[in-house]
Protein backbone atom coordinates (compact mmCIF):
# COMPACT_ATOMS: atom_id res chain seq x y z
CA UNK A 1 0.00 0.00 0.00
CA UNK A 2 1.79 3.13 -0.78
CA UNK A 3 -0.55 5.50 -0.29
CA UNK A 4 1.89 7.32 2.07
CA UNK A 5 4.12 9.99 1.63
CA UNK A 6 7.05 9.07 -0.30
CA UNK A 7 9.90 11.45 0.79
CA UNK A 8 12.56 9.26 -0.87
CA UNK A 9 11.89 10.03 -4.02
CA UNK A 10 14.73 12.39 -5.14
CA UNK A 11 13.44 14.36 -7.90
CA UNK A 12 10.01 15.45 -6.40
CA UNK A 13 7.06 16.46 -9.05
CA UNK A 14 5.92 19.86 -9.67
CA UNK A 15 2.86 21.36 -10.86
CA UNK A 16 -0.34 19.40 -11.65
CA UNK A 17 1.29 15.98 -11.07
CA UNK A 18 2.27 16.79 -7.59
CA UNK A 19 -0.86 16.32 -6.61
CA UNK A 20 -0.73 12.81 -7.57
CA UNK A 21 0.88 12.36 -3.80
CA UNK A 22 -2.25 12.12 -1.71
CA UNK A 23 -1.01 13.88 1.12
CA UNK A 24 -0.92 17.38 -1.19
CA UNK A 25 -4.03 16.17 -3.01
CA UNK A 26 -5.90 15.82 0.44
CA UNK A 27 -4.46 19.60 1.61
CA UNK A 28 -5.87 21.25 -1.76
CA UNK A 29 -9.13 19.47 -1.88
CA UNK A 30 -9.97 20.27 1.63
CA UNK A 31 -8.64 23.91 0.89
CA UNK A 32 -10.79 24.65 -1.83
CA UNK A 33 -13.98 21.95 -0.93
CA UNK A 34 -15.89 24.47 1.18
CA UNK A 35 -15.45 27.58 -1.53
CA UNK A 36 -16.88 25.03 -4.41
CA UNK A 37 -20.14 23.47 -1.40
CA UNK A 38 -21.09 26.84 -1.47
CA UNK A 39 -20.51 28.39 -5.32
CA UNK A 40 -22.52 24.87 -6.09
CA UNK A 41 -25.18 25.73 -3.79
CA UNK A 42 -25.27 28.92 -4.60
CA UNK A 43 -25.82 28.42 -8.77
CA UNK A 44 -28.03 25.48 -7.77
CA UNK A 45 -30.70 27.79 -5.73
CA UNK A 46 -29.73 30.68 -7.96
CA UNK A 47 -30.47 28.80 -11.03
CA UNK A 48 -33.41 26.76 -10.31
CA UNK A 49 -34.94 29.24 -8.59
CA UNK A 50 -34.86 31.50 -11.88
CA UNK A 51 -35.57 28.99 -14.22
CA UNK A 52 -38.37 27.59 -11.99
CA UNK A 53 -40.39 30.66 -10.81
CA UNK A 54 -38.91 33.81 -13.21
CA UNK A 55 -38.59 32.59 -16.77
CA UNK A 56 -42.13 32.34 -18.76
CA UNK A 57 -43.97 29.23 -20.03
CA UNK A 58 -42.65 28.26 -23.35
CA UNK A 59 -46.04 27.76 -25.95
CA UNK A 60 -46.31 24.04 -26.79
CA UNK A 61 -44.55 22.79 -23.81
CA UNK A 62 -46.46 25.37 -21.33
CA UNK A 63 -45.06 24.73 -17.67
CA UNK A 64 -43.27 21.30 -18.54
CA UNK A 65 -40.40 23.27 -20.08
CA UNK A 66 -39.34 23.69 -16.52
CA UNK A 67 -37.75 19.99 -16.08
CA UNK A 68 -34.78 21.09 -18.25
CA UNK A 69 -33.20 22.52 -16.02
CA UNK A 70 -33.07 19.67 -14.00
CA UNK A 71 -32.77 17.22 -17.61
CA UNK A 72 -30.11 18.69 -19.66
CA UNK A 73 -27.39 19.52 -16.88
CA UNK A 74 -27.42 16.27 -15.52
CA UNK A 75 -27.58 14.38 -19.32
CA UNK A 76 -24.47 16.54 -19.85
CA UNK A 77 -22.54 15.27 -16.67
CA UNK A 78 -23.78 11.40 -16.85
CA UNK A 79 -21.49 11.96 -20.19
CA UNK A 80 -19.00 13.93 -18.88
CA UNK A 81 -18.60 11.65 -15.18
CA UNK A 82 -17.73 8.96 -17.86
CA UNK A 83 -15.63 11.06 -19.90
CA UNK A 84 -13.87 12.14 -16.78
CA UNK A 85 -13.74 8.49 -15.46
CA UNK A 86 -11.71 7.05 -18.76
CA UNK A 87 -9.14 9.93 -18.68
CA UNK A 88 -8.84 9.15 -14.69
CA UNK A 89 -7.94 5.47 -15.57
CA UNK A 90 -5.41 6.04 -18.39
CA UNK A 91 -3.34 7.97 -15.75
CA UNK A 92 -3.59 5.10 -12.99
CA UNK A 93 -2.56 2.76 -16.13
CA UNK A 94 -0.05 5.19 -17.58
CA UNK A 95 0.84 6.81 -14.19
CA UNK A 96 0.07 4.64 -11.84
CA UNK A 97 -1.47 7.50 -9.40
CA UNK A 98 -3.65 5.96 -6.79
CA UNK A 99 -5.53 9.14 -6.48
CA UNK A 100 -6.42 8.84 -9.71
CA UNK A 101 -7.92 5.59 -9.42
CA UNK A 102 -9.28 6.33 -6.64
CA UNK A 103 -11.22 9.58 -8.47
CA UNK A 104 -12.94 7.50 -10.90
CA UNK A 105 -14.11 5.32 -8.20
CA UNK A 106 -14.94 7.99 -6.69
CA UNK A 107 -17.18 9.52 -9.41
CA UNK A 108 -18.93 6.50 -11.29
CA UNK A 109 -21.77 6.44 -7.96
CA UNK A 110 -22.07 10.20 -9.30
CA UNK A 111 -22.22 9.17 -12.76
CA UNK A 112 -25.00 6.80 -12.13
CA UNK A 113 -26.93 8.99 -10.29
CA UNK A 114 -26.65 11.72 -13.03
CA UNK A 115 -27.87 8.83 -15.10
CA UNK A 116 -30.97 7.90 -13.78
CA UNK A 117 -31.84 11.79 -12.90
CA UNK A 118 -31.30 12.73 -16.62
CA UNK A 119 -33.39 9.34 -17.14
CA UNK A 120 -36.37 9.85 -14.91
CA UNK A 121 -36.79 13.18 -15.94
CA UNK A 122 -36.79 12.56 -19.16
CA UNK A 123 -39.65 10.30 -18.37
CA UNK A 124 -41.97 13.02 -16.40
CA UNK A 125 -41.08 14.98 -19.29
CA UNK A 126 -41.83 12.57 -22.44
CA UNK A 127 -45.46 11.52 -20.44
CA UNK A 128 -46.86 15.05 -21.01
CA UNK A 129 -45.32 15.48 -23.94
CA UNK A 130 -45.01 12.50 -25.94
CA UNK A 131 -47.83 10.88 -23.85
CA UNK A 132 -45.27 7.71 -23.04
CA UNK A 133 -42.94 7.68 -20.40
CA UNK A 134 -40.23 5.67 -22.74
CA UNK A 135 -39.47 5.65 -26.63
CA UNK A 136 -37.36 3.71 -28.06
CA UNK A 137 -35.79 6.60 -28.96
CA UNK A 138 -31.89 6.63 -30.13
CA UNK A 139 -30.93 9.14 -27.17
CA UNK A 140 -33.29 7.52 -24.70
CA UNK A 141 -31.65 3.98 -25.54
CA UNK A 142 -27.86 5.19 -25.22
CA UNK A 143 -28.81 6.24 -21.71
CA UNK A 144 -30.10 3.78 -20.79
CA UNK A 145 -27.33 1.79 -22.39
CA UNK A 146 -24.72 4.05 -20.40
CA UNK A 147 -26.32 3.46 -17.34
CA UNK A 148 -25.74 -0.38 -17.99
CA UNK A 149 -22.34 0.63 -18.46
CA UNK A 150 -21.98 2.52 -15.21
CA UNK A 151 -23.85 -0.47 -13.10
CA UNK A 152 -21.06 -3.32 -14.70
CA UNK A 153 -18.30 -1.02 -13.73
CA UNK A 154 -19.23 -0.23 -10.08
CA UNK A 155 -20.15 -4.02 -9.74
CA UNK A 156 -16.44 -5.15 -10.83
CA UNK A 157 -15.31 -2.61 -8.34
CA UNK A 158 -17.51 -3.83 -5.36
CA UNK A 159 -16.64 -7.81 -6.62
CA UNK A 160 -13.10 -7.55 -6.18
CA UNK A 161 -10.83 -7.41 -2.94
CA UNK A 162 -7.96 -6.33 -3.76
CA UNK A 163 -7.57 -2.23 -4.62
CA UNK A 164 -5.01 -2.73 -6.82
CA UNK A 165 -6.23 -5.38 -8.64
CA UNK A 166 -9.65 -3.97 -8.92
CA UNK A 167 -8.31 -0.35 -10.44
CA UNK A 168 -6.52 -2.35 -12.88
CA UNK A 169 -9.44 -4.01 -14.06
CA UNK A 170 -11.88 -1.54 -14.01
CA UNK A 171 -9.64 0.89 -15.86
CA UNK A 172 -9.49 -1.74 -18.69
CA UNK A 173 -12.78 -2.27 -18.80
CA UNK A 174 -13.45 1.75 -18.82
CA UNK A 175 -11.02 1.94 -22.09
CA UNK A 176 -12.66 -0.44 -23.68
CA UNK A 177 -16.64 0.26 -22.96
CA UNK A 178 -15.76 3.76 -23.95
CA UNK A 179 -15.11 2.09 -27.16
CA UNK A 180 -18.30 0.29 -26.80
CA UNK A 181 -20.36 3.03 -25.65
CA UNK A 182 -19.43 5.24 -28.96
CA UNK A 183 -20.09 2.25 -30.87
CA UNK A 184 -23.41 1.48 -29.25
CA UNK A 185 -24.60 5.32 -30.03
CA UNK A 186 -24.30 4.86 -33.40
CA UNK A 187 -25.58 1.27 -34.07
CA UNK A 188 -28.78 2.55 -31.60
CA UNK A 189 -28.91 5.31 -34.32
CA UNK A 190 -28.75 3.21 -36.98
CA UNK A 191 -31.37 0.71 -35.74
CA UNK A 192 -33.77 3.29 -34.96
CA UNK A 193 -33.71 5.41 -38.35
CA UNK A 194 -34.35 1.39 -39.68
CA UNK A 195 -37.39 0.91 -37.83
CA UNK A 196 -39.38 4.49 -38.44
CA UNK A 197 -37.89 6.74 -41.13
CA UNK A 198 -37.45 10.33 -39.41
CA UNK A 199 -38.99 9.54 -35.86
CA UNK A 200 -40.83 13.02 -34.90
CA UNK A 201 -40.15 12.48 -30.97
CA UNK A 202 -36.53 13.76 -30.99
CA UNK A 203 -36.88 17.44 -31.45
CA UNK A 204 -33.90 19.18 -31.02
CA UNK A 205 -34.15 21.06 -27.48
CA UNK A 206 -30.91 23.13 -28.59
CA UNK A 207 -32.11 24.98 -31.23
CA UNK A 208 -35.56 25.90 -29.66
CA UNK A 209 -34.27 27.13 -26.84
CA UNK A 210 -34.59 31.58 -26.46
CA UNK A 211 -32.21 33.41 -24.51
CA UNK A 212 -34.67 33.48 -21.43
CA UNK A 213 -34.27 29.73 -20.75
CA UNK A 214 -30.82 29.95 -21.62
CA UNK A 215 -28.93 32.02 -18.87
CA UNK A 216 -30.69 29.92 -16.28
CA UNK A 217 -29.73 26.60 -18.19
CA UNK A 218 -26.21 27.81 -17.80
CA UNK A 219 -26.17 28.93 -14.57
CA UNK A 220 -28.01 25.20 -13.71
CA UNK A 221 -24.92 23.59 -15.87
CA UNK A 222 -22.55 25.54 -13.80
CA UNK A 223 -23.92 24.79 -10.41
CA UNK A 224 -24.51 20.67 -11.16
CA UNK A 225 -20.33 20.80 -12.79
CA UNK A 226 -19.53 22.66 -9.28
CA UNK A 227 -21.36 19.61 -7.61
CA UNK A 228 -19.60 17.37 -9.39
CA UNK A 229 -16.80 18.67 -8.65
CA UNK A 230 -17.53 18.91 -5.00
CA UNK A 231 -18.78 15.03 -4.65
CA UNK A 232 -15.43 13.89 -6.47
CA UNK A 233 -12.90 15.77 -4.03
CA UNK A 234 -15.15 14.70 -0.74
CA UNK A 235 -15.33 11.28 -2.07
CA UNK A 236 -11.64 10.80 -3.10
CA UNK A 237 -10.73 12.13 -0.23
CA UNK A 238 -12.59 9.75 1.77
CA UNK A 239 -11.42 6.72 -0.42
CA UNK A 240 -8.09 7.86 0.49
CA UNK A 241 -8.57 7.71 4.39
CA UNK A 242 -9.86 4.73 3.88
CA UNK A 243 -7.02 3.26 2.44
CA UNK A 244 -5.09 4.79 4.98
CA UNK A 245 -6.83 3.64 7.38
CA UNK A 246 -6.77 -0.04 6.42
CA UNK A 247 -3.19 0.41 6.07
CA UNK A 248 -2.77 1.18 9.63
CA UNK A 249 -4.98 -1.20 10.87
CA UNK A 250 -2.52 -4.00 8.64
CA UNK A 251 0.39 -2.64 10.37
CA UNK A 252 -0.88 -2.39 13.94
CA UNK A 253 -1.70 -6.14 13.21
CA UNK A 254 1.64 -7.02 12.06
CA UNK A 255 3.12 -5.74 15.01
CA UNK B 1 -0.89 -22.73 -31.39
CA UNK B 2 -2.45 -25.45 -33.02
CA UNK B 3 -1.75 -27.79 -29.95
CA UNK B 4 -3.34 -25.55 -28.03
CA UNK B 5 -6.52 -25.35 -30.21
CA UNK B 6 -6.74 -28.59 -30.63
CA UNK B 7 -6.40 -29.39 -26.46
CA UNK B 8 -9.19 -27.19 -25.97
CA UNK B 9 -11.36 -28.77 -28.85
CA UNK B 10 -11.04 -32.27 -27.63
CA UNK B 11 -11.31 -31.26 -23.84
CA UNK B 12 -14.50 -29.13 -24.75
CA UNK B 13 -16.38 -32.23 -26.53
CA UNK B 14 -15.29 -34.35 -24.08
CA UNK B 15 -15.75 -32.79 -20.64
CA UNK B 16 -19.01 -33.99 -20.13
CA UNK B 17 -22.02 -32.17 -21.83
CA UNK B 18 -20.16 -28.61 -21.96
CA UNK B 19 -20.18 -29.08 -25.99
CA UNK B 20 -23.99 -29.68 -26.67
CA UNK B 21 -25.19 -27.20 -23.94
CA UNK B 22 -25.28 -23.80 -25.36
CA UNK B 23 -27.34 -25.56 -28.72
CA UNK B 24 -29.33 -27.26 -26.16
CA UNK B 25 -30.08 -23.91 -24.48
CA UNK B 26 -30.71 -22.29 -27.48
CA UNK B 27 -33.09 -24.73 -29.01
CA UNK B 28 -35.00 -24.42 -25.37
CA UNK B 29 -35.47 -20.36 -25.70
CA UNK B 30 -36.45 -20.69 -29.47
CA UNK B 31 -39.19 -23.26 -27.98
CA UNK B 32 -39.94 -20.95 -25.19
CA UNK B 33 -40.84 -18.01 -27.34
CA UNK B 34 -44.15 -19.33 -28.73
CA UNK B 35 -45.18 -20.23 -25.60
CA UNK B 36 -44.36 -16.47 -24.20
CA UNK B 37 -45.86 -14.50 -26.80
CA UNK B 38 -48.74 -16.40 -28.51
CA UNK B 39 -48.71 -19.12 -31.38
CA UNK B 40 -49.80 -16.45 -34.14
CA UNK B 41 -47.20 -17.30 -37.36
CA UNK B 42 -47.23 -13.83 -38.70
CA UNK B 43 -46.33 -12.43 -35.46
CA UNK B 44 -43.99 -15.37 -34.50
CA UNK B 45 -41.96 -14.70 -38.56
CA UNK B 46 -42.00 -11.04 -37.89
CA UNK B 47 -40.16 -11.72 -34.55
CA UNK B 48 -38.02 -14.52 -35.37
CA UNK B 49 -35.03 -13.01 -36.73
CA UNK B 50 -34.34 -11.14 -33.65
CA UNK B 51 -35.30 -14.23 -30.92
CA UNK B 52 -32.78 -16.15 -33.36
CA UNK B 53 -30.30 -13.56 -32.59
CA UNK B 54 -30.76 -13.00 -29.10
CA UNK B 55 -30.78 -16.74 -28.32
CA UNK B 56 -27.52 -17.75 -29.87
CA UNK B 57 -26.37 -14.55 -27.91
CA UNK B 58 -27.49 -15.83 -24.23
CA UNK B 59 -26.23 -19.43 -25.42
CA UNK B 60 -22.68 -18.35 -26.20
CA UNK B 61 -22.73 -15.83 -22.98
CA UNK B 62 -24.01 -19.13 -20.93
CA UNK B 63 -21.00 -20.60 -21.99
CA UNK B 64 -18.50 -18.17 -21.27
CA UNK B 65 -18.17 -19.06 -17.57
CA UNK B 66 -16.40 -22.41 -18.42
CA UNK B 67 -13.92 -20.84 -21.39
CA UNK B 68 -11.47 -19.91 -18.68
CA UNK B 69 -12.20 -21.03 -15.55
CA UNK B 70 -11.25 -24.51 -15.50
CA UNK B 71 -8.16 -23.55 -16.70
CA UNK B 72 -7.53 -20.99 -14.05
CA UNK B 73 -8.36 -23.80 -11.32
CA UNK B 74 -5.61 -25.86 -12.79
CA UNK B 75 -3.06 -23.83 -13.12
CA UNK B 76 -3.04 -24.46 -16.69
CA UNK B 77 -3.58 -20.40 -17.41
CA UNK B 78 -0.19 -19.55 -14.90
CA UNK B 79 1.84 -22.41 -17.91
CA UNK B 80 0.18 -20.06 -20.80
CA UNK B 81 1.27 -16.86 -19.16
CA UNK B 82 4.88 -18.11 -18.98
CA UNK B 83 5.11 -20.10 -22.04
CA UNK B 84 6.72 -18.12 -24.95
CA UNK B 85 3.21 -18.14 -27.05
CA UNK B 86 2.30 -14.59 -26.69
CA UNK B 87 -1.07 -14.31 -24.17
CA UNK B 88 -2.63 -12.13 -26.48
CA UNK B 89 -2.38 -15.42 -29.27
CA UNK B 90 -3.25 -18.03 -27.03
CA UNK B 91 -6.57 -16.23 -25.79
CA UNK B 92 -6.94 -15.61 -29.61
CA UNK B 93 -7.15 -19.50 -29.47
CA UNK B 94 -9.33 -19.68 -26.93
CA UNK B 95 -11.71 -17.70 -28.56
CA UNK B 96 -11.60 -19.43 -31.41
CA UNK B 97 -12.09 -22.86 -29.70
CA UNK B 98 -14.97 -21.16 -28.03
CA UNK B 99 -16.46 -20.31 -31.55
CA UNK B 100 -15.96 -23.70 -33.14
CA UNK B 101 -17.41 -25.33 -30.47
CA UNK B 102 -20.58 -22.77 -29.55
CA UNK B 103 -20.87 -20.11 -32.23
CA UNK B 104 -20.53 -22.39 -35.29
CA UNK B 105 -22.77 -25.25 -34.04
CA UNK B 106 -25.55 -22.41 -33.16
CA UNK B 107 -24.71 -21.15 -36.91
CA UNK B 108 -25.69 -24.39 -38.39
CA UNK B 109 -28.67 -25.25 -36.02
CA UNK B 110 -30.54 -21.49 -36.58
CA UNK B 111 -32.09 -22.58 -40.14
CA UNK B 112 -33.46 -25.48 -38.19
CA UNK B 113 -34.81 -23.47 -35.46
CA UNK B 114 -36.03 -20.81 -38.20
CA UNK B 115 -38.65 -23.59 -39.03
CA UNK B 116 -39.89 -23.32 -35.40
CA UNK B 117 -40.70 -19.47 -36.18
CA UNK B 118 -41.63 -19.58 -39.28
CA UNK B 119 -39.33 -17.41 -40.49
CA UNK B 120 -39.61 -16.57 -44.05
CA UNK B 121 -37.49 -18.05 -46.88
CA UNK B 122 -35.74 -14.73 -47.59
CA UNK B 123 -34.13 -14.57 -44.21
CA UNK B 124 -32.61 -18.13 -44.04
CA UNK B 125 -29.42 -16.86 -45.84
CA UNK B 126 -29.20 -13.90 -44.26
CA UNK B 127 -29.40 -15.31 -40.85
CA UNK B 128 -26.58 -17.44 -40.99
CA UNK B 129 -24.85 -15.44 -43.13
CA UNK B 130 -25.34 -12.76 -39.93
CA UNK B 131 -24.71 -15.19 -37.67
CA UNK B 132 -21.31 -16.57 -39.51
CA UNK B 133 -19.74 -13.01 -38.99
CA UNK B 134 -21.39 -11.97 -35.95
CA UNK B 135 -20.95 -14.90 -33.62
CA UNK B 136 -17.08 -14.62 -33.60
CA UNK B 137 -17.31 -11.24 -32.41
CA UNK B 138 -19.51 -12.53 -29.80
CA UNK B 139 -16.55 -15.38 -28.80
CA UNK B 140 -13.96 -12.66 -28.40
CA UNK B 141 -15.85 -10.22 -26.58
CA UNK B 142 -17.00 -13.07 -24.19
CA UNK B 143 -13.30 -13.85 -24.00
CA UNK B 144 -12.65 -10.49 -22.58
CA UNK B 145 -15.66 -10.70 -20.09
CA UNK B 146 -14.24 -13.74 -18.70
CA UNK B 147 -10.50 -12.39 -18.79
CA UNK B 148 -12.09 -9.81 -16.43
CA UNK B 149 -13.67 -12.04 -13.88
CA UNK B 150 -11.40 -14.87 -13.91
CA UNK B 151 -10.43 -14.82 -10.68
CA UNK B 152 -14.15 -13.44 -8.74
CA UNK B 153 -15.82 -16.02 -7.08
CA UNK B 154 -19.07 -17.36 -8.73
CA UNK B 155 -18.80 -14.27 -11.38
CA UNK B 156 -20.74 -15.54 -13.60
CA UNK B 157 -23.78 -13.13 -13.19
CA UNK B 158 -20.81 -10.09 -12.90
CA UNK B 159 -19.84 -11.52 -16.14
CA UNK B 160 -23.68 -10.64 -17.90
CA UNK B 161 -23.15 -7.20 -16.47
CA UNK B 162 -20.22 -6.72 -17.99
CA UNK B 163 -20.35 -8.17 -21.17
CA UNK B 164 -24.22 -7.89 -22.08
CA UNK B 165 -23.98 -4.28 -22.90
CA UNK B 166 -20.59 -4.50 -24.78
CA UNK B 167 -22.96 -7.18 -27.19
CA UNK B 168 -25.04 -4.69 -27.93
CA UNK B 169 -23.61 -2.80 -31.14
CA UNK B 170 -22.84 -6.52 -32.48
CA UNK B 171 -26.58 -7.89 -31.74
CA UNK B 172 -28.33 -4.23 -33.18
CA UNK B 173 -26.04 -4.95 -36.42
CA UNK B 174 -26.31 -8.48 -36.80
CA UNK B 175 -30.21 -8.59 -36.04
CA UNK B 176 -31.10 -5.86 -38.26
CA UNK B 177 -29.20 -7.76 -41.16
CA UNK B 178 -31.70 -10.84 -40.28
CA UNK B 179 -34.70 -8.70 -40.17
CA UNK B 180 -34.15 -6.81 -43.24
CA UNK B 181 -33.59 -10.03 -45.22
CA UNK B 182 -36.06 -11.56 -43.67
CA UNK B 183 -38.38 -8.44 -45.37
CA UNK B 184 -36.73 -8.42 -48.66
CA UNK B 185 -35.19 -4.77 -47.31
CA UNK B 186 -31.70 -4.52 -48.75
CA UNK B 187 -29.47 -5.83 -45.80
CA UNK B 188 -26.02 -4.63 -46.87
CA UNK B 189 -25.00 -1.85 -44.82
CA UNK B 190 -25.64 -3.55 -41.73
CA UNK B 191 -23.73 -6.28 -43.24
CA UNK B 192 -20.94 -4.52 -43.85
CA UNK B 193 -21.38 -2.81 -40.34
CA UNK B 194 -20.86 -6.20 -38.36
CA UNK B 195 -18.38 -7.25 -40.53
CA UNK B 196 -16.64 -3.93 -39.36
CA UNK B 197 -17.63 -4.74 -35.90
CA UNK B 198 -16.04 -8.76 -35.89
CA UNK B 199 -12.79 -7.56 -37.99
CA UNK B 200 -12.24 -5.19 -35.36
CA UNK B 201 -13.25 -6.53 -32.04
CA UNK B 202 -11.15 -9.75 -33.27
CA UNK B 203 -7.92 -7.06 -34.21
CA UNK B 204 -8.14 -5.21 -30.69
CA UNK B 205 -10.65 -7.06 -28.10
CA UNK B 206 -7.32 -10.25 -27.71
CA UNK B 207 -5.04 -7.69 -26.26
CA UNK B 208 -7.51 -5.89 -23.80
CA UNK B 209 -8.37 -9.75 -22.66
CA UNK B 210 -4.86 -10.42 -22.30
CA UNK B 211 -3.90 -6.94 -20.17
CA UNK B 212 -6.88 -8.00 -17.64
CA UNK B 213 -5.86 -11.99 -17.50
CA UNK B 214 -2.30 -10.58 -16.50
CA UNK B 215 -3.69 -8.03 -13.91
CA UNK B 216 -5.90 -11.23 -12.72
CA UNK B 217 -2.67 -13.94 -12.25
CA UNK B 218 -0.43 -11.52 -10.62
Amino acid sequence: MSMTEDTATPKRPSGFWSYANPVKFLGLSERVLPAVWALAAISLVVGLIWGFFFTPNADKFESTVKIIYLHVPSAMMAINVWVMMLVTSLIWLIRRHHVSALAAKAAAPVGVVMTLIALCTGAIWGQPMWGTWWAWDPRLTSFLILFLFYLGYIALWEAIEDPDTAADLTSVLCLVGSVFAVLSRYAVNFWNQGLHQGASLSLDKEENVADVFYFPLLVCIAGFVLLFLALVLYRTGTEIRLRRTRALQAREARL
Amino acid sequence: MTALLRRDLKLAIRAGGGFGLGLAFFLIVTVLVPFGVGPQSELLSRIAPGILWLGALLACLLSLDRLLALDWEDGTLDLLATSPLPLEAALSVKALAHWITTGLPLVLAAPVLGILLNLPAAGYGWLVLSLLLGTPALSVIGTFGAALTVGVKRGGLLMSLLVLPLYVPTLIFGAEVARRGATGMDPVTPLLMLAGISAGVIAIMPFASAAALRVNLR
